[in-house]
């Protein structure tokens, strides 16, 4: 028994219909109660004052933006080299998730970097370098919507996700390069995880893993929605033939 | 209820209202997407059953 | 390869052929920016490099749907498809059209936007070196992108979205070698990450533009 079984669509259906309910209920279990024991349960930072209580939104929401990318990734290579369809399905399945947390991450970083910066948006590196993994999450959704054949949309953005991963790294150590350019001396680093204190970090791993369960949830979900689709179409096609 | 957030409470508040909400939303369209997908596909091979059976 | 190479430019230089469209419109940015910005000559000598490449990137991004469109719809690419040539080999000559028709001819044309942007003198050189290396990227990365889109109607705007992302090392490694070069510091870094991109974009990128026509045209 490999996971390669799962390649299957009906099995794929039949195990993730069993384990969703366990899944969606750990996950919200999971998250609410990390968000719950950030929000209430824990001190000020003595330099960010309450402000620190966003850290347990934006650092996971940002951590998995990349990982959903990253999945991706992974989904088109097996796509392409084994041709599962539930593989590019569930790619496209965790790509407006992936946008939905790089948002979150965009609007938590701003919103937290306003009292610290003065500003409602600063050009920081790690915030400019999420925008632009927006802008490569946007062009790789809209490609799958332009694209009627589904193998042939399967294909393309495949090769559009392995193509823009490169780009993507090579854009963050752009950015980074950029952004010493302009500014001597590093911006305000909002990277929490250095030197976190355990208060901060227990609740912090948990919103993590909170977010994590919340992404593997919905991107069951939205995968057996794409396998349902795509046999619907199957269905409507035979169906024109035979008229 | 809420803690003292002091000088930063709008701050804080519109993060984590802003986070929730579009979570929210993911979660909605999501869910609505599914129910839309399966009551086509219900529809469709209800429409097959009746002819091929 | 030759003959594709002379079909295209020659394609590419009839009327309609959007050879003019591009410089006119990097033209056209170094008029509109100090209209928009004001003509106070420090602020537009501090802008300049940055204004420059990135009226270099649309400029360039104009005719990228043209790269593969015109064959495709009739007829001609297919024929490209099983030619001997193999197909990495036809992207890699229609990016380099690409390029001669752009990027060389924005490289040329670009002293000229730099006066009126009041570039320093000392960055001349610096711009022109800098487009001269990193417009082949833009048109090779366009190439791709064209690739990618070219069975999607009025896939322009699709292609835009898919390809400007991409275009950003090369925009933010390009400008800074013009930025210091003006401030007569050292360009080497920028300009050799700006050369190493450009180079592995046009060794690699023919292959994944290959690889989507080959999709297209099953």
């Amino acid at each position: 028994m490999s996971i390669w079984d799962y390649a299957n669509p009906k099995r794929f259906m039949e195990t993730s219909g069993k384990i969703l309910p366990w899944v969606s209920g750990l996950a919200l279990f999971t998250l609410v109660g990390a968000l719950i024991w950030g929000f209430f349960f824990t001190p000020d930072d003595y330099k960010q004052g309450s402000t620190v209580k966003i850290i347990y939104l934006h650092v996971p929401a940002a951590f998995w933006a990349v990982s959903a990318w990253f999945m991706m990734l992974v989904a088109s290579l097996i796509w392409l080299i084994r041709r599962h369809h539930v593989s590019a399905l569930s790619a496209r399945a965790a790509a407006p998730v992936g946008l939905t947390f790089t948002l979150i991450g965009l609007v938590t970083g701003a919103i937290w970097g306003q009292p610290m910066w003065g500003t409602w948006w600063a050009w920081d590196p790690r915030l400019t370098s999420f925008l632009i993994l927006g802008l490569f999450y946007l062009g790789y959704i809209a490609l799958w919507e332009a694209i009627d054949d589904a193998d042939t949309a399967a294909d393309l953005t495949s090769v559009l996700c392995i193509v823009g991963s490169v780009f993507a790294v090579l854009s963050r150590y752009a950015v980074l390069f950029w952004s010493q350019g302009l500014h001597q001396g590093a911006s305000l680093s909002m990277d929490a995880k250095e030197n976190v204190a355990d208060v901060f970090a227990y609740p912090l791993w948990t919103a993590i893993g909170g977010f994590g369960l919340l992404f593997v949830t919905l991107v069951l979900l939205r995968t057996r929605t794409e396998i349902r689709n795509r046999r619907m179409q199957a269905l409507l096609a035979r169906e024109r033939m035979a008229a | 209820m809420i803690p003292d957030l002091g000088k930063y409470e709008n701050v804080v508040l519109s993060a984590y209202g802003a986070s929730i909400l579009l979570l929210v939303a993911l979660v909605a369209l999501t869910l609505w997407r599914s129910a839309r997908v399966r009551r086509a596909l219900e529809a469709v091979e209800a429409r097959k059953g009746r002819s091929d059976g | 390869m030759i003959a594709l190479l002379l079909r295209d430019l020659r394609l590419a230089f009839r009327s309609g052929g959007g050879f003019g469209l591009g410089l006119a419109f990097f033209l056209l940015v170094a008029v509109l920016v100090p209209l928009g910005v004001g003509p106070d000559p420090a602020t537009l000598a501090r802008i300049a490099p940055g204004i420059l490449w990135v009226a270099a990137l649309l400029a360039c991004l104009l005719s990228l749907d043209r790269i593969f469109a015109l064959d495709f719809e009739d007829g001609s690419l297919d024929l490209l498809a099983t030619a001997p040539i193999p197909l990495e080999g036809v992207v890699a000559v229609k990016a380099l059209a690409h390029w001669l028709v752009t990027g060389l001819a924005l490289t040329l044309l670009s002293p000229v936007l730099a006066l009126l942007m009041n570039l320093p003198l000392a960055g001349y050189g610096w711009l022109m070196a800098s487009l001269v290396l990193g417009t082949p990227a833009l048109s090779v990365i366009g190439a791709f992108g064209a690739a990618l889109t070219v069975g999607i109607k009025r896939g322009g705007l699709l292609l835009s979205l898919i390809v400007l992302p991409m275009y950003v090392p090369t925009l933010i490694f390009g400008a800074e070698v013009v930025r210091r070069g003006a401030l007569g510091l050292d360009p080497a870094t920028p300009l050799l990450l700006l050369a190493g991109i450009t180079a592995g974009a046009a060794a690699l990128l023919p292959f994944a533009a290959a690889a989507a026509i080959r999709v297209t045209l099953r």
